[in-house]
């Protein structure tokens, strides 16, 4: 639903510009995957806020449940076993919308208004204005949304923009028992994570850094790493995440292409015409074709 | 004086083609509607949105087969030969309404517009099915629903150019038309612009 208490920055296949008077304050949410402990109190949070309830399904061997993204489980704990530095290490990132300023879904989508991003830097779908083609799901560089079998209707984290619409914190980042999961300005959510990045360096994390990939203007949610010199050890976060070049190709150069064969080929058939005129056959051809 | 009339298509023949071309026309709206935001409100036409979405890959598959009997039909009338390429040489002549060459059956524009649908449809049914949500595109990897879906809009961009040519080229070339809605042509049609159909078509009797 179009949450009207949040200023709209942009939306999917809209072509002119939201309404631009006032300019809030950026968000972001900032995930400490060397705090996190993987309880889960955060997916168990936002399925109690969300009213989500995904089916109960069966243990695979590890920890990851569910298993995967869906409709109902907007974030997922993604458990990674690996050794760093002779060390065994057990990576356990929380996986879900990164909530990109410059949003691929967003740009992919065809449906005007099912994609929203506010100003505060949320990415919101409105499943009203869904038309269940998937599109966004080609768009996204993080494989995110996820369509519903149920009502073919697009699904993801909404960083809880109903919450925060009202000066709340996002349902998970409220559960988190040790803190690993905070929010509030971009600004602030940066020198947080600075504190902590100096703070690992010490202990010996020499490659702790921040993860808020530029190649997609940045994102609203935010993960201190210990390795973020290797950000595919927890478990596939890609390194250089963008909006894959075919998909830039088919919503950028294809459509003025695309304009200008078909106006093409409109216009000479108008100017042919008016200009060389019918091409009939003529009745003396008709004649001759008695003989 | 009563016409002299020749069969060019028979009402087999006509009714296949229209139901190609009312399924191309229903297709290229809602396709634009998806391609473009500013023609969004094209879905409309589906009722919703959402319908225009659902129905839009049943429509191309029935479009896909209509369109498979008629190359089946149509292929072997579609050669090029020599003359098609003194015709296609002479395209300048061709459009001042100057006939070129020995015309059989189809001249070389209407045997390249053929092979350049023939193309596009391949490209279309393949990519569409690999983008056909919810009951293919899931067996699909991402990045080749990518891919599917730049070649689907390309080669329906092409098409549509291509179909605004073809239906030029017969509102232009009067009597055209008539060969697809009666199935017949005037002998002075066919001598002026197929002169070796023409004697083909009246030497047999
Ligand atoms: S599935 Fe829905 S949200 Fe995703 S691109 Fe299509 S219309 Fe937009």
């Amino acid at each position: 639903m179009a949450l009207q208490s949040l200023d709209i920055m942009r939306r999917s296949a809209s072509p002119t510009p939201a309404p631009e008077a006032r300019s809030p304050m950026e968000v972001a949410k900032l995930i400490d995957v060397t705090t996190c402990i993987g309880c889960k109190a955060c997916q168990v949070a936002c399925s109690e806020w969300n009213d989500l309830r995904e089916d109960v399904g069966s243990c695979v061997g590890v920890y990851d449940n569910p298993i995967d993204l869906s409709p109902q489980a907007w974030t997922v704990m993604r458990f990674e076993e690996t050794e760093e530095n002779g060390k065994l290490e057990w990576l356990i990132r929380k996986d879900g919308c990164m909530h990109c300023s410059d949003p691929g879904c967003l740009k992919a989508c065809p449906s005007p208004g099912a994609i929203i991003q506010y100003k505060n830097g949320i990415v919101d779908f409105h499943q009203e204005n869904c038309i269940g083609c998937g599109y966004c799901v080609s768009g996204c560089p993080f494989n995110i949304p996820r369509i519903s079998a149920q009502d073919n209707k697009a699904y993801k984290c909404s960083l809880c923009s109903d919450r925060v619409a009202v000066g709340q914190e996002p349902a998970c980042v409220k559960t988190c028992p040790t803190g690993a999961i905070q929010f509030g300005s971009k600004e602030d959510m940066k020198e947080v994570a600075e504190t902590r990045i100096a703070d690992l360096k010490q202990r010996g994390y020499d490659n702790a850094g921040l993860y808020d990939p530029e190649a997609v203007g940045g994102t609203h949610v935010m993960y201190v790493l210990h390795h973020a010199d290797k950000p595919n050890l927890y478990s596939g976060l890609p390194k250089d995440p963008q909006i894959s070049p075919v998909v830039k190709l088919w919503k950028g150069m294809l459509k003025p292409v695309a304009t200008l064969g078909i106006a093409a080929a409109g216009l000479f058939g108008f100017f042919h015409y008016i200009t060389a005129g019918p091409n009939r056959a003529d009745e003396d051809h008709d004649e001759g074709a008695q003989q | 004086m009563k016409e002299k009339l020749i069969q060019r298509y028979s009402a087999s023949e006509r009714i296949n083609h229209w139901i190609v071309a009312v399924c191309f026309v229903l297709l290229a709206v809602s396709g634009l509607a998806f391609f473009y935001p500013a023609f969004f409100w094209l879905t409309g036409i589906f009722g919703t949105p959402q319908l225009a979405r659902i129905l839009h890959p049943f429509i191309g598959v029935v479009m896909f087969l209509g369109f498979f009997i008629q190359f089946f039909r149509y292929w072997h009338h579609n050669i090029l030969n020599r003359e098609d390429v003194k015709w296609m040489k002479s395209v300048k002549e061709v459009l001042k309404g100057n006939e070129v060459g020995d015309i059989g059956r189809y001249n070389g524009g209407q045997k390249g517009m053929f092979w350049v649908m023939t193309l596009c449809l391949l490209a279309l049914i393949g990519s569409g099915i690999i983008a056909w949500r919810p009951y293919f595109a899931i067996h699909f990897p991402i990045p080749v629903i990518r891919i599917a879906l730049l070649v689907h809009s390309a080669s329906a961009v092409a098409l549509i150019a291509s179909i605004i040519v073809h239906v030029y080229a017969a509102l232009w070339v009067k009597g055209t038309i008539r060969a697809m809605v009666e199935g017949v042509v005037t002998h002075a049609w066919a001598k002026k612009h197929h002169p070796k159909w023409y004697r083909e078509m009246t030497s047999k009797k």
